[in-house]
């Protein structure tokens, strides 16, 4: 299975991105943000950092890539998007996921082990966890509180599209404790915390960052019991 | 030269933890009688022949502000100068 990561100027975790695919068995193809040629690849994750320097507001101009045209259309046609940090902020630019991120209530930027509940493993990224389970993920962010108009997060509740929530802190302020949510179909996945940065024990907290990348390729392989368009 | 100047404001129901931020520093100024602080964005834009209004709420609409979480409004800016006063 192939899964691409793209690259945008200012792109920090792209790197990690790619060893976490590699370590959970898939083959890397690294895509850059100015071509519109998705070479094949069977799943794409949208790296954290500070694309074009936040400049206007995060994920604003990475939204309008000319890779980014591509995967827009690729996503609504099923397939399989995990946008971390700046990735979760440039698919709510580009209206893959509802809401938007902000700024941190509290003004600081938060870099700190977080753990986090997984709430729906009906999507293609999650689908190796168990609902409810707990995980250890690390999370840095200047702009991760997630905000939604009140239908919209009722909505993401009744539907089951909340993927993982805080727990024992919320680290920035996002509404209803949210660290992640997915589209209606549950192809597509945004998440604050940096699954990439938890895949091996020599430079994570825990190893569960791995499930993530684990999922999709099990939702490619057709073996999870959902399939990448299959959101109950 | 004329520009379109694009204002932007986070809507009213949206946190703005900056200006709060601000609006708690004012008393260090002996200022006590602000009850709140917004912080938006003005963005100036300069057409290469007159202003077009349509073109520039098109890029205010789709570029400029965030419609999830934000509010803008345009208006023609006509004398350059008056500003520098």
């Amino acid at each position: 299975m192939r899964i691409g990561v793209v690259t945008f100027p200012g792109s920090l975790d792209d790197g990690d991105a790619a060893r976490a695919a590699r370590i959970a068995g898939a083959d890397v193809v690294r895509l850059w943000h100015g071509d519109s040629d998705l070479h094949g690849v069977d799943a794409v994750v949208l790296p954290g950092g500070f694309s074009y320097g936040d400049a206007l507001r995060c994920g604003a101009i990475a939204r309008f890539a000319p890779a980014m045209d591509s995967i827009i259309d690729a996503a609504r046609g099923g397939l399989p998007v995990l946008g971390i940090c700046n990735g979760f902020q440039i698919l709510c630019e580009a209206h893959l996921l509802p809401g938007a991120l902000t700024r941190n209530q509290h003004l600081h930027f938060r870099n700190r082990d977080q753990f986090l509940r997984v709430d729906s493993t009906n999507t293609a990224w999650t689908n190796s966890f168990t609902a409810g389970q707990e995980i250890l993920i690390p999370v840095k962010n200047g702009e991760g509180c997630y905000v939604a108009d009140e239908r919209t997060l009722d909505q993401l509740e009744a539907e089951g599209r909340v993927v993982a929530r805080y727990i024992r802190g919320n680290p920035n302020g996002s509404q209803r404790d949210i660290a992640a949510i997915t589209n209606e179909a549950g192809n597509v996945v945004g998440i604050m915390p940096h699954p990439e940065h938890a895949v091996e024990a020599l430079t994570g907290p825990s190893l569960d960052g791995l499930g993530f990348f684990t999922s999709v390729l099990r939702a490619l392989a057709g073996s999870a019991g959902v399939n990448a368009g299959g959101h109950q | 030269m004329a520009r379109v100047v694009v204002d932007v404001m986070l809507k009213p129901e949206i946190l703005d933890p900056q200006g709060q931020a601000v609006a708690n520093a004012l008393p260090r100024l002996g200022v006590t009688d602000v009850s709140s602080v917004r912080i938006g964005r003005r963005i100036e834009i300069e057409f290469a022949g007159a202003p077009d209004l349509d073109r520039a709420r098109e890029i205010a609409d789709k570029l400029l502000a965030n419609p999830v979480i934000e509010d803008f409004t345009i208006h023609v800016h006509e004398d350059a100068t008056a500003e520098v006063a």
